[in-house]
């Protein structure tokens, strides 16, 4: 593909998004269990939830840092390399990113810092209370995101005066039902990446022989929650698919790889499309269930892609692996969810070594099926940036030149690598290292601005000399 | 409901400048400390508070794209290298507090990353001001300028000038906040940045005479205005005195009087223009109903209880620092 500001601006915001993802879907899923872990302490008074409790502490700390690190450069993009989007689209958008952002201001402010710090300074449910408020906070976050990339992907709510998009409805912003079901969908998908983050530590250490009894509450509790939650998330996947097949019918049929309009229409399990011959090649096929998938009927008439003029076509080919490789880490996170539960309950698990093995290699599934969702999302609304409404080669800052794109693409990859390999460095080292040590607060970090100092423990020899 | 947002917007660009313009400030101070004692003891006097500080410009950009997108979008798009530049100063200032304390071997590296970022980041500020006040070339609502339109002597005199007030809030910080040789170091270095200050704004002054930069023709048809300035002539030399007598608390206060009159100077100058001389505030704002939804919510009842938190941790922060501390 040919290098111009716009590929490189697309480029460098895919770039970006894809590597702040990673921690809040780490981080969101996190707070939740960290208030099922002080929940439980508090009913139950098992020493064991409040060592893990505070050892996920600091792994929260961390990567909540480096998320609110990498957010802060995205907000900005919007003006730097999207310059008419945030003109014409401000009036929308701009209110619904202020209020992510005030948000988590406000609870950054007010409970993060008894999270991190207030242990011994307030009563047991209060401490309890503002850990679930941060839970609530992050949840928040994601929920005006997810708002706000609804309405680009299904807009609703506006009238256009002088090429500017005006809000006129926010109440049909908000609640529209595109929003409803891809928050869900969202949310589920951080629970996931928390459960198997978790589930496979466990399993880490009992492969490693070590802290078995945290271990185990860890991979149970992961397991069961990942058992309840991914058949939750596949059908709420077929929620969302319903709206993509409702709403925007041309990335239907590229992620269903149709290219032809049939009737009734087969489903494409696995194929090579060929965008050039607009077919399919090495195609496995079967017949009538795309008519099933796709409106719930035998007969039903399905478009292809076609039926729309070329210039009016996302690629094809990201979309549709994205969209197979997101389905099949659902469908492994199913498997090894149940097997795992299953064998766990008959206290046989810790037996099966192999099962221990995948569970623990299972860590990034969750992230794979978070990113390539975002995939099929994001390309798949291609070449609209606001669906219908605003092309995408009509919303890049127009004067850009391809220099300064490329320079700040290039700065943006080094410096996010840079923080990447020693933010996942730190992590490994405080996983490596275990429940075991303990917190121990630098006296002057009082307050809660800093969440990744409080995992400034005092380093073990064997961890300096890893330097 | 446009001025509430003009409020909004005003009240957190000053916070920023304020509290990030110390610890900027302080990171670039930093890069002559000379020893690892002080360098330590210049960090944990921002350690605590530099990142709810840095947490403002998010707060005042948000605004800004949320109450006038437009306005928003011609200057992020103007600036576009100066953005990324300071952007990627401020992280790698950000990172280097948490991660210069997790290893010996590598400390210089992430020394190098505080206090170059710092630098950094505090001159494309002042650039960025500094082309402001020149004035954007735009046709019909949008940039025209080009890549580098934005970099001329005057901008790059201010990028300097901005660096040299950080570095004077950082001093006076040091000077509130610090014990030994280095509230020593930080008072001698006061002196010397005051006139670099001065002599920068004395030039400034004789570029906008002598270039008649459309800015000065405000002062002139609207005379009572210099009470701000005069503030400043003030507070400068009140804080002369307060150097001389060695008060810890006087600079830091009157340095950031100056400030703020400075701000406001800068301010006035601009009004009823958000950028100067073709976008006004009216034109620049987003409809009625974006600013309506933004006020019901977080205008009315978060924007105060961040202000309030903002003094609450600033005053659990009190007092001289134990150098002796674990940052
Ligand atoms: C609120 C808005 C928003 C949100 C929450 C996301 N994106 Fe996005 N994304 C955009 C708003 C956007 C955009 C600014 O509108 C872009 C730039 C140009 C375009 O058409 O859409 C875009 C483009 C874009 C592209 C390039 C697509 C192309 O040009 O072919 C990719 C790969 C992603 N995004 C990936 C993601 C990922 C992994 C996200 C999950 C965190 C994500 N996006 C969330
Ligand atoms: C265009 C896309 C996005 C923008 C502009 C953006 C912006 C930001 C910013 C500025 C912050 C730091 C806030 C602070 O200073 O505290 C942040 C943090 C956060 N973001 Fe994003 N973000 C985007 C995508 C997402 C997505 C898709 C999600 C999840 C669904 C998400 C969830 C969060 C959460 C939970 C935090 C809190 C910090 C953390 O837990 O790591 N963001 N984001
Ligand atoms: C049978 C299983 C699944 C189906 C049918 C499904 C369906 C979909 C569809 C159609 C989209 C595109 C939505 C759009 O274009 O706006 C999507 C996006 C997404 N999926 Fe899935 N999904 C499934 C499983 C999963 C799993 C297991 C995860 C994560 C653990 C996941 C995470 C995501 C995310 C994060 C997005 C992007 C956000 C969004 O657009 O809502 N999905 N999914």
């Amino acid at each position: 593909m040919e290098l111009t500001a716009l590929f490189l601006s697309r480029l460098q915001f895919g770039f970006t998004v894809a590597f702040h993802i990673i921690y809040p879907s780490f981080t969101i899923g996190l707070a939740a269990w960290l208030t099922m872990l002080d929940a439980l302490h508090l009913a139950t008074r098992r020493p064991t939830y409040r060592l893990l409790f505070d050892f996920w502490l600091k792994i929260f700390g961390v990567a909540f840092g480096l998320g609110v690190v990498s957010g802060v450069v995205l907000a900005f993009q919007f003006g730097t390399n999207w310059s008419e989007l945030s003109r014409m689209s401000g009036p929308i958008q701009g209110p619904l990113l202020s209020y992510e952002t005030f948000t988590a201001f406000a609870l950054e402010a007010s409970f993060f810092g008894i999270m991190l710090f207030g242990r011994p300074r307030v009563p047991p449910w209060f401490y309890l209370f503002s850990t679930a408020m941060v839970a609530l906070g992050t949840t928040l976050s994601a929920f005006w995101i997810m708002v706000n990339n609804s309405w680009m992907q299904a807009p609703v709510g506006y009238a256009m005066e002088n090429g500017i998009f005006v809000p006129t409805d926010w109440f049909a912003i908000i609640f529209s039902p595109v929003v409803w079901v891809r928050f869900p969908h969202m949310l589920l998908a951080a629970y996931l990446t928390g459960a198997f983050c978790v589930a496979a530590t466990g399993a880490w250490y009992l492969l490693r022989g070590k802290f078995t009894a945290e271990a185990h509450v860890m991979l149970r509790m992961g397991l069961y929650l990942a058992a309840v939650l991914v058949p939750v998330q596949l059908f709420v996947g077929h929620l969302v698919g319903d709206y993509v097949h409702d709403r925007q019918p041309v990335k239907f049929a590229a992620i269903e790889g149709r290219w032809h309009d049939e009737q009734p229409a087969g489903e494409v399990l696995i194929a090579l499309p060929d965008p050039a011959a607009e077919t399919n090649r090495y195609e496995l096929k079967i017949p009538v269930l795309g008519s099933i998938i796709g409106s719930m009927s035998l007969t039903s008439k399905e478009v292809g892609l076609t039926s729309f003029p070329p210039e009016d076509r996302p690629p094809v080919l990201i979309p549709f692996f994205a969209f197979r490789i997101m389905v099949g880490c659902g469908l492994v996170l199913l498997a090894l969810a149940w097997l795992g539960s299953y064998l766990s309950h008959r206290n046989r698990l810790a037996k099966y070594r192999a099962l221990l093995w995948l569970t623990f290699f299972s860590f990034p599934l969750p992230f794979i099926a978070t990113l390539t969702g975002w995939f099929t999302a994001e390309v798949g609304r291609q070449p609209w940036t606001v669906y219908g409404a605003l092309r995408t080669a009509d919303a890049v800052t127009p004067f850009l030149t391809t220099r300064a794109a490329l320079i700040s693409l290039l700065v943006y990859c080094a410096v996010y690598s840079f923080i990447f390999a020693f933010g996942t460095f730190y992590i490994y080292r405080l996983l490596r290292a275990g429940p075991a040590g303990r917190l121990v607060l630098a006296p002057t970090a009082a307050t809660p601005n800093r969440p990744m100092s409080i995992a400034n423990e005092p380093a073990s020899p064997e961890l300096v000399a890893g330097e | 409901m446009v001025m509430f947002w003009v409020a909004v917007l005003a009240i957190s660009m000053l916070l920023y400048v304020l509290l990030d313009g110390f610890d900027l400030g302080v990171g670039m101070l930093s890069g002559v400390a000379g020893s690892e004692p002080r360098r330590h003891s210049m960090m944990s006097a921002v350690a605590p508070i530099w990142d709810g500080n840095e947490t403002w410009l998010v707060v005042a950009a948000v605004s800004l794209f949320g109450a006038f997108p437009a306005v928003y979008a011609i200057l992020m798009s103007a600036f576009y290298l100066p953005v990324l530049l300071m952007l990627a100063g401020l992280i790698l200032r950000g990172v280097a507090f948490e991660f210069r304390y997790k290893t010996q071997r590598m400390r210089w590296l992430w020394d190098v990353c505080f206090s170059g970022g710092s630098l950094v980041a505090a001159f494309m500020q002042g650039v960025m001001v500094g082309a402001l006040v020149e004035g954007l070339p735009l046709i019909d609502g949008r940039y025209v300028g080009g890549e580098f339109g934005w970099l001329s002597p005057f901008a790059a005199l201010c990028g300097v000038g901005l660096c040299v007030g950080y570095a004077l809030l950082g001093a006076c910080w040091l000077v509130k906040k610090c014990e030994g040789d280095v509230r020593e170091a930080a008072y001698r270095l006061i002196p010397h940045l005051s006139v670099g200050l001065l002599a920068f704004l004395i030039v400034v002054f004789a570029y906008a005479v002598l270039e008649n930069l459309p800015v000065m023709h405000r002062w002139i048809e609207r005379p009572y205005l210099l009470v701000l300035p005069a503030t400043g002539a003030l507070a400068a030399i009140a804080m002369a005195v307060g150097v001389i007598q060695r008060q810890d608390q006087i600079p830091f206060t009157m340095v950031v009087l100056i400030f703020v009159a400075s701000f406001g100077t800068l301010a006035i100058s601009f009004w009823p223009y958000m950028i100067p001389f073709s976008i006004t505030v009216e034109q620049g704002a987003a409809p009625e109903s974006s600013l309506a939804f933004m006020f019901w919510g977080e205008g009315l009842f978060v924007f105060p209880l961040m202000l309030i938190y903002t003094t609450i941790s600033l005053s659990v922060f009190k007092g001289k620092i134990d150098a002796n501390s674990h940052h």
